[in-house]
């Protein structure tokens, strides 16, 4: 297929679309609107529903009904609205159903702001629904990433049963980058569990997370935790540049790696040696990028568009191997090259 | 001899939780029954709500999904949506549906959703142990009204039906009881218009029905009846508010 220019959110809807996603429940909230907008237009072109939900909490619910009659169904929404929609993805992984979710984030706590931010890293990787559940989380950089990893997404959810989510800010949803969708197949699996009436020829099927006899729970969480190990094996994604000799190695995810990728652009011309581990998967997480870092590395620098939260991993992926260091802007605040550039020096210098 | 009465196809063989003289009981049998009636358990797929009859995805004999506390009709809404061939349908409680769940079923209703909804108002949260509903009565004594509910301090108890009946969605909107075989007649027609309802593609359906809990309104099994008749029924009047076939 052609390369063709499409605004984020909308891009994202068409990868939904080509991936076989019919159904779309949503509720509006800057900066994800575009995607329920293109997708009202669009699934009903393709013989799908697009609901506006009352709310968060009912489109997620929604989500719930649907994935269990066993579709391929989405949702999309922003921080706050990812906060409501907690509870129901908490049900939605103890029943085992596969859905997509897009968290376009932006700046909090409350309601906080429009602009970009990476502050709801905690949110997306250590749940806020309760219980023992993990999501599939992918941090895409570009415009191709995103769809390619839409176009994709629906499969892995499917094949584990582990709903995805898909996290971009405020830039990946608004900005316009050449894109070329990918001629693949959607991978469909069969769902003999799904509630699509008996027809009198099969016992029921139900769809439920509630066991009540703390073992037969046990059970269940237990093979959950197969199912995750299984995907922390065969899920991880991310980008590693230059570690092997690196003097400095940069973490940073989404919008911040692209400013880091400028940075380090910069510090090769001057002959420094500066990586970058650029993690594609949120969770699971790439520790294993960690283990190819130079031995004699000065310094581990992580930059987020947050007061610090995907440190905590970076640091447990470190092990006390290398130093740690963060730096972050916060509150849709972005962070500079110039300012990176100088956390990076500090540590060169050995004044960090 | 012949058989004159037997337990329905529409249930498992499970053994319900209830308590003795609860009459969830009864209303889930004759949602049950209604379903073989009509011919649509083989097209049913209902939702369990949170409450004491959050195990009816055991009782029922068709597919089931449980919802969280108060969420089954957004969860049935999904459900009807992607399959509108099919028969969806809610059973709730009044702490589900008329406290928590209250922006869910009356958005169900606003959209006219063609879905069921049974809605089992006893008074009180029976499942935690008996504390006080926003269907709870006036004077009424629940773990967290030990007084005795008072308008001042908590307002007035809630008429979900009546509420309801003034959305344009909602198509049928009954409330009955089943408190004597008379009541259990009208109270199974009842059921049977709500889901002739959804297979006429009409619209939302509702059907309230008053029910006894005797282990938190502390009464014997006659006794909660008799308080469910001088009690509940003047408050929450018995009768149909909408009727599609009457417009
Ligand atoms: C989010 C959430 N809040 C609270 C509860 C605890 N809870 C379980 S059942 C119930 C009340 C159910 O009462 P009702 O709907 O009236 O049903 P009944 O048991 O009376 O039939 C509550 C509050 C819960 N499970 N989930
Ligand atoms: S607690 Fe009340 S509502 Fe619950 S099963 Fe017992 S009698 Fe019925
Ligand atoms: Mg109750």
């Amino acid at each position: 297929m052609a390369k063709i220019l499409m605004k984020g959110n909308e891009a994202i809807g068409e990868a939904a679309i080509k991936a076989g996603c019919r159904y779309f429940f949503g509720y509006p909230i800057t900066p994800q609107t575009e995607l329920p907008e293109y997708m009202s237009r669009r699934l009903p072109e393709e013989g799908g529903v697009f609901l506006q939900a009352e709310s968060e909490i009912a489109a997620i619910n929604m989500v719930y009904g649907a994935a269990g009659s066993g579709v391929r169904v989405m949702t999309s929404s922003s921080s706050p609205g990812i906060a409501l929609k907690q509870e129901g993805i908490s049900y939605i992984c103890g029943a085992m159903l596969p859905c997509v979710i897009v968290n376009i984030v932006r700046g909090g706590p409350g309601l906080g702001g429009i602009q970009p931010a990476q502050s709801d890293y905690y949110q997306v990787t250590r749940g806020g629904g309760n219980g023992d559940y993990r999501l599939i989380v992918y941090a895409p950089a570009n415009l191709q990433e995103t769809v390619d990893i839409m176009q994709e997404a629906f499969d892995v959810s499917e094949y584990y049963r582990v709903p995805v989510m898909l996290v971009g800010d405020g830039m990946i949803g608004q900005m316009m980058e050449p894109i070329e969708f990918k001629d693949r197949q959607p991978n469909f699996q069969d769902k003999p569990w799904a509630t699509t009436g008996t027809k009198g020829e099969r016992k029921p099927n139900i769809v439920n997370s509630l066991y009540l006899d703390p073992q037969e729970l046990e059970n269940n969480n237990l093979a959950l935790d197969k199912i995750y190990k299984e995907i922390e094996k065969n899920e991880v994604r991310y980008e590693a540049v230059n570690v092997e000799d690196a003097d400095v190695v940069v973490v940073a995810y989404g919008t911040t790696s692209r400013i880091v990728k400028s940075v380090l652009e910069e510090c090769d011309k001057e002959g420094l040696k500066v990586g970058l581990i650029r993690p594609i998967t949120l969770w699971p997480y790439p520790f294993e990028a960690f283990d190819k870092i130079n031995p004699e590395c000065k310094g581990i620098l992580c930059t987020e568009m947050s007061l610090g939260q995907m440190i905590d991993d970076v640091r447990i992926a470190a092990n006390g191997r290398w130093k740690t260091h963060f730096y972050g802007r916060t509150g849709g605040m972005v962070p500079q090259p110039d300012d990176i550039k100088a956390e990076i020096m500090k540590i060169l210098r050995g004044e960090k | 001899m012949s058989i004159v009465y037997k337990r329905s196809e529409g249930l498992t063989d499970a053994i319900t939780n209830y308590c003795p003289g609860c009459t969830h009981g009864i209303i889930t049998k004759l949602v049950a029954e209604v379903m073989v009636e009509l011919g649509i358990l083989g097209d049913a797929i209902g939702v369990a709500p949170v409450g004491c009859s959050v195990m009816c995805y055991n009782f029922f004999n068709c597919d089931m999904q449980q919802a969280a506390h108060g969420r089954a009709p957004a969860v049935a809404t999904g459900i009807k949506r992607v399959q509108p061939d099919k028969v969806v349908f809610t059973y709730q409680g009044d702490g589900d549906l008329a406290s928590i769940g209250t922006n869910e079923i009356v958005h169900a209703a606003h959209r006219g959703e063609k879905i069921t909804t049974i809605f089992v108002n006893n008074a009180i949260y029976g499942m935690t142990g008996g504390q006080m509903a926003p269907t709870t009565l006036i004077g009424q004594k629940t773990t967290t009204s030990p007084l005795g509910r008072t308008e001042e301090h908590s307002g007035k108890p809630i008429r979900i039906s009546e509420m309801l009946a003034t959305i344009d969605g909602a198509k049928y909107v009954a409330r009955v009881t089943v408190d004597k075989p008379a009541n259990i007649a009208k109270a199974k027609k009842a059921i049977k218009k709500a889901f002739q309802t959804q297979l006429e593609g009409k619209g939302f359906a509702i059907v309230e029905v008053l029910s006894a809990c005797p282990t938190n309104w502390g009464l014997a099994p006659n006794e909660a009846l008799q308080w469910l008749r001088d009690n509940m029924i003047p408050y929450y009047p018995l009768g149909t508010f909408k009727d599609w076939e009457e417009e």
